[in-house]
């Protein structure tokens, strides 16, 4: 692959999006994400793609500019069902102050939906995934278990009033809790998504040359998503996030299988995963509490022991 | 021992665990065996039947496993009363006489004075020894499992007994009430035929 020093971020350190250096004082940051519909109302499916999509924008510490739709939709099914999925879409678009200046859609099977974001930043708001250093301490802002949930809505099993809450929260932007991190200062930050938090949290501690240990106590998992993981409603992604990480993570011994399930979990539209050095973590959390943001301490950052970061939970 | 198989080869997950979970709740006690051809399928059986304190045995075959759950008169919650429920559930079932339920209005030719009677003889039906093993719902009876009936609660407190509660799918699809059901679990007519052929009596309510 041809390198190019504008490139400050590419897919190397396994972050959210790219970051490209226009000028000395502006960075331009991209990132496209879309998937099928994890719900059957079109409109809130719209809600999630979009929110998911411009999650990697916040993740890195810029602010969302233009939006483009990517959009897979067969002929079959109504125009209408299209036309509330883009209407969803176009509402978060909208509360992310960004503008939604067009997108592409082709004929396909099943129905696809997600948005391609251009955002921008000065240079040193980027917030990469190697920032994490040794003391800083970790904050999630959104609980885990939307993996699970999902799983048990494709067959009718998830509860309605605990996936209500699931659906809010994944229909939810990251923008506030960006807005949090941007005023206190943070030293490195993630969204959660496909490889769940400790994937994710692995990716940190990889790129940042770090170890992490997590208080499994303090970790938020939605209500309801410990028993649908009993139950076995453990989407495929789980396994494969367990498997890839074999090795790098030190469960406590005795742990059940639903709790280090949604560890592994993978979530569409998580939160966010700040590092934030351990004098500004109280004032983070304040921050973030008062804008309504269930956010929760949930680990800190080590020196590496071995020569390969690892992941430790703590009971 | 009733033997039911679930060949979910080839099925993407959940549907491995929701096809073993509707054959647990479908059989009173009996044993479910489930072929599933990966690993992801074959850990959350193995999570479902530990979730419903039910023993469970994988073997290997090739690129197969096969889990066989066994599930003796043990209710299917996971609440910690089912361990004492059993026993219950043992003294108050007649195992053998199924009750096949056509009408939700009994008998003719008043229609209103039916409902009343419905309503009665399945509150009966609840303080009555020994229990029925099933009660089937074809037809209007249907009605009668679904949101509206006033006999819902009957049979849930008939459900806890350890009665199995069917409803015929193609008559939930018919009368458009399949999203509506709210005792027991959908069956179909293989399942249906089975139960009335294997009763050692079949009481029918027309």
């Amino acid at each position: 692959m041809l390198h190019d020093p504008r490139l400050l971020v590419g897919h190397s350190t396994g972050d959210d999006a790219a970051v490209y250096q226009l000028a000395p004082d502006l960075v331009l940051v991209q990132t496209v994400d879309f998937f099928t519909p994890v719900v059957d109302d079109p409109f809130l499916f719209g809600q999630i793609a979009a929110a998911n999509a411009l999650s990697d924008i916040y993740a890195m510490g810029a602010r969302p500019l233009l939006a483009l739709n990517i959009v897979g939709f067969p002929s079959c099914l109504g125009e209408s069902v299209l036309h509330e999925i883009l209407r969803g879409g176009a509402e978060k678009v909208k509360e992310a102050g960004a503008l939604l200046a067009g997108g592409h859609s082709i004929a396909d099977e099943e129905p696809k939906y997600g948005l391609a974001v251009t955002g921008t930043a000065r240079p040193e708001e980027i917030w990469s995934n190697a920032g994490a250093s040794p003391g800083d301490e970790l904050i999630l802002t959104k609980p885990l278990g939307t993996g699970v949930f999902l799983t048990a809505y494709k067959v009718d099993l998830a509860p309605s009033t605990e996936f209500g809450r699931v659906c809010h929260s994944m229909a939810s932007l990251n923008a506030a809790a960006a807005a949090a991190a941007r005023k206190i200062g943070v030293s490195a930050c993630t969204d959660i998504t496909g490889f769940g938090l400790l994937g994710h949290a692995y990716e940190m501690a990889a790129a940042s040359g770090v170890d992490i240990t997590f208080f499994l106590s303090a970790i938020p998992f939605f209500p309801g998503a410990r028993d649908l993981a009993r139950q076995g409603l453990v989407p495929a992604g789980t396994y494969r996030n367990r498997e890839y990480l074999a090795g790098k993570v030190e469960l406590p011994p005795g742990v059940e299988d639903e709790v280090s399930d949604l560890l592994f979990d993978p979530q569409t539209s998580g939160g966010l995963l700040f590092a934030v050095s351990a004098d500004r973590s109280p004032l983070l959390l304040t921050e973030l509490k008062r804008r309504g943001i269930p956010a929760a301490r949930i680990g800190r950052v080590e020196p590496a022991r071995g020569l390969e970061p690892r992941l430790f939970v703590e009971c | 021992m009733e033997e039911k198989r679930v060949d979910a080869r080839g099925k993407a997950c959940p549907l491995p665990v929701i096809e073993t979970k509707k054959a647990i709740e479908s059989l009173t006690s009996g044993r479910v065996v489930t072929i599933v051809d990966n690993a992801v399928a074959r850990d959350n059986v193995l999570k479902l039947a530990r979730s419903l304190n039910l023993p469970v045995d994988v073997v290997t075959e090739g690129h197969n496993f096969i889990l066989t759950i066994t599930k003796e008169g043990a209710r299917l919650d996971s609440a910690p009363e089912a361990e004492t429920a059993p026993v219950a559930v043992a003294e108050r079932s007649g195992r053998g006489t199924v009750i096949l339920v056509l009408t939700d209005a009994i008998g003719r030719p008043v229609e209103e004075l039916g409902r009343v009677l419905t309503k009665s003889f399945f509150y009966a039906l609840t303080e009555s020894t020994p229990a029925p093993a099933a009660v089937i719902f074809l037809n209007g009876g249907v009605r009668l499992t679904t949101a509206g009936s006033e006999v819902i609660s009957s049979l849930k407190t008939l459900e806890k007994q350890g009665v199995e509660i069917l409803s015929c799918g193609t008559c939930l699809d018919y009368l458009n009430l399949k999203d509506k059901l709210e005792v027991g679990s959908v069956s179909n007519m293989f399942t249906i035929v089975e139960k009335l052929l294997t009763a050692e009596k079949v009481i029918t309510i027309s």
